[in-house]
């Protein structure tokens, strides 16, 4: 779904204001960022730089309070909420810092989810969800629960619920935030593999420069603000 | 649509499924509800009861006739000679002794209830000899009727069981003398059945009431025989007298005391059910509030709002629905059959009735309970749907 020029994301003055009571808080101002299809793009920064605020943008879960946002193309900060919702689940993968996987089902069933929103039948939803099962190593695990997972486990299923509808982007919201080195270097070694294998375009917002080394480039932000160097 | 469908059984599906990690507040809600369909079942389930028992007292061929202008057999007055008179009317059934018609009177004597030991107005009807033919559901069930020109009583179950004194064998005072009860009458739950009787000649001069009544009760020989029966005691220039169905007379006689009941009953259940609205509101909004990490996720997913809008409103639904069930079931067993007697303020007498809980007061419980589940969802679950997820993503 790239755009022109092989552009995957193309952001342009995007300003970003919450408000807080009568208090404007200015988190993105007149930010510019462009991604081509197939990057592994890291996006670093200190706590509250608003990393996950242009992550959530991207992503279509929020809205630009000024500027554009286009994605494979398409204006999505223009689009309603509801054909938002649609145009998310058919190209946006989602993976969370603290997975998000529902408790109650299986993880077979959490990976399912994001199918329930396509025409497919129930054989061809099983079929999907063993293959991105195998592609993250856990078609052992496929009837565990995620209280019967590790952190590592869970964040892999997150992965296969992530790319189970074959989205062209994954926005990786701290996804080794909440997990030792091993299990860390794990899910950054399949995102790697499923950015090259797979040319998916992946965002992941990091603190972790050692998470950030995979990325095939890092950008930093601070102060609404984004540069090629960590700002001191 | 289908993929709209196959979202919404999802998400209530998964919603559902959560309801045991909130069985506390979920519980509290229930039987919240619970109660107010209790309580407003119960309370509709007297004036349901007194409906009954009016719908008892008489056939559509009875028709009572009583001194124009009055609105109770207490108000009233008929001499001897009209009651001969409208004894004769046309349109009577009439069998080999005679005119199905009774003249009667109707006086109050004051006996204890058992229940509480207050002093109550029980009714005595002196009728005269086609009363227990004018009444086709009328059977003394132990002992015997009174004789004729003797100062004995029958007695209703219905008052036997609610005021002290009243057993078969015992003797009350009347008149100033004492009166055996020796029998004890049914009247299929009607009327009746919360009255003494004894005969009326008798009645007439322990009260000194000379040859005069209050009312005369009669058989029609059909139903259909009313208006003519009406006409020729309307017309008749020796009569200023009414004349009602039997059916429609009891029915107004129970109106007032109706309309309280059913009065007080809805305000009381209107004010419960404010609160478990409430209740419901708190649980619905917790519910939110606990899954408000699932339901942002499940948006960003691409699950869109409506689907999280009646999953919400759903499992609302459904607990008051279990609530309601409860409730009425509750209503059922603990009022259902439960006799009692309450003074009825037209008649300035007691009434003996069973509470009497039907269909049509469990369906109504229900869609109360209902109409509360879905107030008590709604709000939540349109926050539900409002939530901005990314705000709602941070904030888990």
């Amino acid at each position: 779904m790239s755009g022109s020029n092989g552009l995957l994301v193309d952001l342009k003055n995007v300003d970003k204001v919450f408000k807080r009571g009568a208090e404007e808080i200015h988190v993105l101002g007149g930010l510019d960022l462009e991604i081509p299809e197939g990057e592994f793009l890291a996006l670093m920064g200190p706590s509250g730089s608003g990393k996950s605020t242009l992550l959530n943008l991207i992503g279509g879960l929020d809205r630009p309070s000024a500027g554009s946002v286009t994605v494979g193309g398409q204006r999505i900060d223009k689009l309603s909420d509801r054909k938002l919702a649609s145009w998310r689940a058919r190209h946006v993968g989602l993976v969370f810092q603290f997975y998000n996987l529902l408790p109650v089902l299986n993880a077979s069933r959490n990976v399912e989810l994001p199918l329930l929103l396509t025409h497919l039948s129930a054989k061809k939803r099983r079929e999907h969800v063993d293959t991105v099962m195998s592609v993250v190593g856990l078609s052992h695990r496929m009837k565990h629960y995620p209280r019967q997972l590790s952190g590592g486990e869970q964040q892999r299923v997150g992965i296969a619920r992530a790319i189970v509808t074959d989205p062209t982007l994954l926005l990786c919201d701290e996804p080794t935030g909440d997990l030792d080195r091993k299990s860390g270097d794990e899910v950054l070694e399949l995102l790697q593999t499923l950015n090259r294998e797979q040319d998916k375009t992946i965002v992941m917002v990091t603190h972790d420069p050692h998470a950030a080394a995979r990325a095939s480039r890092t950008v930093y932000l601070d102060k609404g603000q984004l540069s090629l160097e960590p700002v001191e | 649509m289908i993929n709209w469908l196959l979202q919404t059984v999802s998400v209530t599906r998964f919603s559902l499924q959560t309801l045991p990690e909130r069985k506390g507040s979920a519980l509290s809600s229930v039987f919240g509800i619970a109660g107010v369909v209790a309580v407003l079942v119960g309370v509709l389930s007297i004036a349901q009861g007194i409906r009954l028992m009016v719908q008892n007292s008489a056939d559509p061929d009875n028709a009572i006739v009583m001194r124009s202008g009055s609105d109770s057999e207490m108000m009233s007055g008929l001499g001897g000679t009209q009651a001969e008179v409208i004894t004769d009317a046309p349109g009577i059934a009439r069998d080999a002794e005679g005119a199905l018609a009774s003249p009667e009177l109707f006086v109050i004597i004051n006996l204890p209830k058992r229940s509480t030991g207050t002093d109550a107005n029980v009714p005595l009807r002196g009728v005269s000899r086609p009363a227990f033919k004018v009444r086709s559901n009328l059977e003394v069930v132990q002992g015997r009727p009174f004789e004729w020109g003797l100062a004995e009583l029958v007695v209703g179950a219905g008052a036997a069981r609610e005021f002290a004194g009243l057993d078969l064998g015992s003797s009350i005072e009347v008149g100033g003398e004492q009166w055996p009860i020796v029998g004890i009458f049914e009247a299929g739950g009607g009327i009746a059945e919360g009255e003494i009787w004894a005969d009326a000649a008798v009645v007439q001069s322990a009260y000194r009431r000379g040859n005069s009544y209050q009312s005369v009760y009669t058989k029609l020989a059909s139903s259909g025989s009313f208006t003519e029966f009406k006409d020729s005691l309307t017309a008749d220039p020796r009569l200023n007298v009414k004349v009602e169905r039997a059916a429609d007379f009891y029915s107004d006689q129970s109106t007032v005391l109706r309309g309280i009941i059913v009065g007080l009953g809805s305000l009381i259940a209107a004010l419960m059910g404010l609160g478990a609205m409430f209740g419901a509101l708190n649980t619905m909004y917790t519910a939110v509030s606990a899954r408000t990490r699932e339901i942002a996720t499940l948006r960003a997913l691409g699950f869109k709002s409506g689907p999280v809008v009646v999953s919400v409103l759903f499992e609302s639904l459904l607990l008051a629905l279990v609530g309601g069930l409860i409730g009425g079931g509750l209503a059922y067993l603990a009022f259902d059959g439960f006799r009692a007697a309450t003074i009825n303020f037209q008649s300035f007498s007691q009434i003996a009735f069973a509470f009497d809980v039907n269909a049509t007061l469990l369906k109504n419980g229900i869609v109360y309970a209902l109409l509360i589940g879905l107030v008590g969802g709604l709000f939540p679950a349109i926050r539900a749907a409002r939530l901005p997820v990314a705000t709602a993503l941070r904030e888990s």
